[in-house]
């Protein structure tokens, strides 16, 4: 009995065997022409071209629809959208998934990607997909006079909709908030066991990380990183569960979006936690944000950027950043009372391609000093 | 034994062929082609990206998948076999009820349970703040998010496999060997542990086997709990470094894993078999259990039934609740329409072509005298040993190839860009579901046609009906309910499957299952309560399926 299993083990082993020596050819080919491809795309199918003869045709001869990718998952019943197709009459369809994920799926797609629109929540990822030939230029007055230069790419591939400030939280009552003025004080071994951190998958923390590579360099960046996870309480993937953490007394420190104490503010305005704006004595706290891009292969292009002109006008600026208690990136559009109420800041002005060029090193470098 | 391989060794040098094994072989080769794929990784040479991962965080996965295992392992065994004894040695109050409902918390995704313990036992949560309430503070209160609250959990939703099968193992073939241990002396701990245990042991390894696939497979639990193994491993180094390669290297690895547990698998069901060839006993004469030994039982059993099933469910049914009456009811609704839609269409499809081929290969099995037809038919059953994310991989690599140079070559010819037509609709995840599921498929169908009498064939046969015309007027018919119950299963996997459908999902295919990722990401656990409770109440058709016929055959085989 024992005997036959043996065999029959052995033959599928060999099957395999046989099924992996053919298949030695394919993949090897698929890599060739894979570049290949992306070389003959570029020549074909010009972005230029396109924009050309978009504007010879007069009648818009797209349909009523626009294909998103975005990682803005608590958009799944955005107002700002559904008011844009109520004004427009185009319709937003969704495909949610994290930054990184919708990135890979861009550059696996090629030019048949059905995505018109790339949303990100994260500034970095952005620029990456710019750098990565994944969103196309756009020329649109409308977006060049509402979105301030230093939010927008340089050659008009993405442009910001919205900021959001990552800074730190903590409970009054068990914290001084003069001794954690800064993203740096929170590796000190004083702070043991007392902070709650976002784990190193957030596109969040990878971007805080990427801005103090820019700052202090890998190696003292990585020192402070290892401080910081020395400090850990625990790591929780949320940002909301974190403040609650700290309201509940799990932990006394956090580093969170400005926008999710916002909105527990919101829903109870005696919430204990509160916030400081980080560094503000020397480079300025970290601001992040939340955008979006055409992509290159675009089938609905026109009602794309129609998408994002009306998200930058001041009708959409105060739907769309209000919902979420984010400061509109329309410099005429004043951010909403609640967040309006803690004050100016100083900013970091770290440019974005900075922080997107490090992503990767972040990861890295939270890899090897411990930060889960 | 040289005898047969030598036999074997005929046999496999000049095979015959014939239609069926042609079909059979045609399956299994498509069905394996993912597999391989990520097998061959191992065999190419890739030293930089190895050193890559073994500097951050291969060893971590490792250690972590590890620790997963082994403590899930002993978790299940240890409640799945206690349990099953308690209930079928002993008489206490509510134990004919604990009989069936102890195999309910199966109905319960371990992703899901993940995310309703974060919400009861995290530090915020109710249970820690009664503590803190009673006794002014929770600090020795574990966590939750932590590799012993991913074993914990998983621990509760997987051990009914052990338990549906030892306790069969117990019912059918230890009991009567235990009255004779008793007869010649032996304690009840005694004939226990020396005779009845090591007869349930192939049963109780087979269910192991299940247990160690499922804990491989999953993303969802080990993502939410911060634990992460190889299988969450595989996105976090695709999507967190941008590395492919590496990514694919770690799919190897796993890979690797999965043939373990197959291959524990594989070793035991030829002595279950042996086991199940010995003599029937009969039913034990129960011990009634009294005072607080009764009361003891009772509480075990209920505290098990009570965290692993009442307590998910009823927190599941309060957050849908509130969501329907807080929320914006209209907007809510509206996206899980679409979300249900997708799911309904992926999971019916991905069940209806599991079925069928799944019939295809039991048929031609049955019928064909070839023995390439049954190794071509195991063959093709692999794919439920390995991990949701070696498949996706495994099968985005070749179609993406596929894809790209179909239009390549279109485009040389014609000047035609057909698009994507494997990875850009849900051919490429259908695919994979089937590679994944098939064998739920084939296993139900195969026992019910198992049960079909030669004769009825051979009668139909000399009254001059074609093979064909016999399977559609004669075999059909008689396993509707095998193909019906088989199409359930497969159903109902397809709908709580994540790694594939996070990989492999086309424009607009968010299922329920992703629906719960995303929001739980968010840490939105009260928004993730209404996809989850659905996916849990289809499941209990599953498990109501699995308490009627009380064996695991369709998984065990």
């Amino acid at each position: 009995m024992l005997s036959i299993r043996r065999k029959t083990v052995g033959l599928t082993f060999i099957g395999v065997m046989l099924l992996l020596l053919s298949l030695g050819a394919c993949t090897n080919q698929s890599a060739t022409q894979t570049v290949r491809e992306t070389v003959v795309v570029t020549q074909e199918v010009p972005v230029r071209e396109t924009v050309v003869v978009r504007e010879t045709v007069e009648v818009p001869v797209e349909e009523p629809i626009v294909y998103v990718y975005s990682a803005r998952h608590y958009g799944q019943m955005e107002t700002a959208f559904a008011e844009f197709t109520k004004e427009t009459g185009i319709e937003v369809r969704f495909t949610f998934g994290s930054d990184a994920e919708l990135r890979e799926r861009l550059k696996a797609e090629g030019r048949f990607t059905p995505a018109d629109v790339l949303f990100t929540v994260d500034a970095a990822n952005l620029w990456l997909a710019g750098q990565e030939g994944l969103l196309r230029p756009i020329n649109s007055d409308v977006l060049e006079s509402n979105i301030p230069d230093y939010l927008q790419d340089p050659s008009n591939q993405w442009y910001a909709l919205s900021l959001r400030i990552r800074t730190i939280a903590y409970h009054p009552d068990r914290v001084n908030p003069a001794e954690i003025s800064t993203y740096e004080s929170l590796a000190d071994p004083k702070w043991a066991g007392r902070i709650c951190w976002r784990p190193s998958t957030k596109s969040y923390t990878q971007s805080l990380v990427a801005s103090l590579i820019v700052h202090h360099g890998y190696d003292k960046a990585k020192e402070i990183v290892s401080g910081w996870a020395k400090n850990s309480k625990e790591y929780i993937d949320s940002d909301t569960k974190i403040l609650e953490a700290i309201a509940a007394g799990g932990c006394d420190v956090g580093v969170v979006n400005h926008y999710y104490l916002a909105r527990l503010l919101d829903k109870d305005a005696n919430f204990p936690v509160k916030l400081l704006w980080a560094n503000q004595d020397d480079r300025g706290v970290h601001v992040n944000a939340s955008g979006a891009g055409v992509t290159t292969y675009a089938r609905h292009p026109e009602n794309a950027i129609r998408l994002l002109e009306w998200l930058s006008t001041e009708r959409g600026q105060r739907l769309f950043a209000d919902s979420n208690f984010e400061y509109p990136a329309n410099p005429a559009v004043t951010p909403h009372e609640l967040i309006k109420s803690w004050g100016e800041f100083k900013r970091d002005t770290v440019q974005i391609s900075e922080i997107g060029s490090l992503q990767a090193d972040a990861v890295k470098l939270m890899n090897e000093a411990g930060y889960q | 034994m040289l005898i047969r391989q030598k036999q074997l060794a005929t046999s496999w040098s000049f095979p015959s062929i014939d239609r069926w094994s042609i079909i059979a072989l045609l399956i299994a080769g498509l069905a394996l082609l993912p597999i391989a794929i990520i097998l061959r990784m191992l065999l190419l040479p890739a030293p930089d990206v190895w050193q890559h991962l073994w500097a951050t965080r291969l060893a971590e996965f490792l250690t972590n998948t590890v620790i997963l295992l082994v403590g899930v392992g002993t978790g299940t065994v240890l409640l799945g076999t206690g349990l099953a004894w308690l209930v079928t040695a002993y008489r206490f109050p509510g134990q004919r009820l604990f009989d069936w409902a102890l195999m309910l918390p199966m109905a319960v995704p371990s992703y899901v349970l993940a995310f309703v313990f974060m919400a009861t036992f995290d530090y915020t949560g109710p249970v820690q703040k009664t503590l803190r309430d009673w006794f002014g503070s929770s600090e020795w209160f574990p966590s939750i998010r932590s590799g012993g609250g991913a074993v914990f959990v998983m621990s509760l939703t997987l051990y009914p496999y052990v338990y549906l099968l030892t306790r069969a193992a117990f019912h059918e073939h230890a009991l009567g060997t235990f009255e004779v241990a008793r007869t010649l002396g032996a304690t009840r701990l005694q004939a226990f542990f020396r005779v009845v245990l090591p007869m349930a042991r192939p049963s109780l390894v087979a269910g192991l086997s299940l247990v160690l696939m499922e804990a491989l497979t999953d993303v969802g639990t080990v993502r939410f709990l911060n634990f992460p193994t190889l299988s969450d491993g595989i996105f976090r180094i695709w999507h967190g470094m941008m590395d492919r390669d590496a990514a694919l290297q770690s799919a190897a690895v796993l890979l690797l894993f999965a043939f373990a547990a197959l291959l524990l698998e594989r070793l035991t069901r030829g002595r279950a078999r042996y086991v199940q060839e010995g003599s029937r006993g009969h039913g034990l004469v129960k011990v009634p259990l009294t005072g607080w030994r009764a009361l003891m039982a009772t509480l075990l059993c209920f505290f098990v039934l009570a965290t692993a099933f009442l307590l998910p469910i009823s927190q599941l049914i309060l957050w849908s609740v509130y969501e329907l009456q807080q929320r914006m009811p209209e907007g809510l609704l509206a996206v899980y329409w679409r979300h249900a839609r997708a799911t309904l269409m992926l999971a019916g499809t991905g069940a209806a072509i599991s079925v069928l081929a799944a019939v295809l290969l039991a048929y031609g099995v049955h019928l064909s005298r070839s023995p390439i037809t049954r190794l071509a038919a195991r063959g093709a059953m692999l794919g439920y040993a390995i991990p949701g994310a070696v498949i996706g991989l495994g099968v985005l690599i070749p179609l993406a190839w596929l894809d790209h140079t179909l239009n390549d070559l279109t485009y040389q010819w014609w000047g035609v860009l057909p698009g994507l037509i494997f990875t850009g609709s849900i051919t490429g995840l259908i695919y994979a579901y089937v590679v994944r599921f098939m064998a739920v498929a084939y296993s139900s169908v195969e026992a019910s046609l198992e049960k079909v009498s030669p004769s009825i064939e051979a009668a139909a046969r000399t009254l001059g009906a074609s093979p064909v015309r016999v399977l559609f007027r004669i075999h059909l018919p008689l396993i509707r309910t095998g193909m019906l119950t088989g199409a359930v299963l497969v159903f109902v996997d397809v709908m709580k499957e994540l790694p594939i459908t996070l990989l492999l999902r086309p424009f607009g295919y968010d299922t329920l299952a992703l629906w719960i990722w995303q929001n739980v990401a968010e840490s939105l656990w009260g928004e993730a309560a209404l996809p989850a409770l659905t996916i849990v109440v289809t499941d209990l058709l599953v498990v109501g399926i699995l308490i009627r016929s009380a064996t695991l055959r369709f998984r065990a085989h």
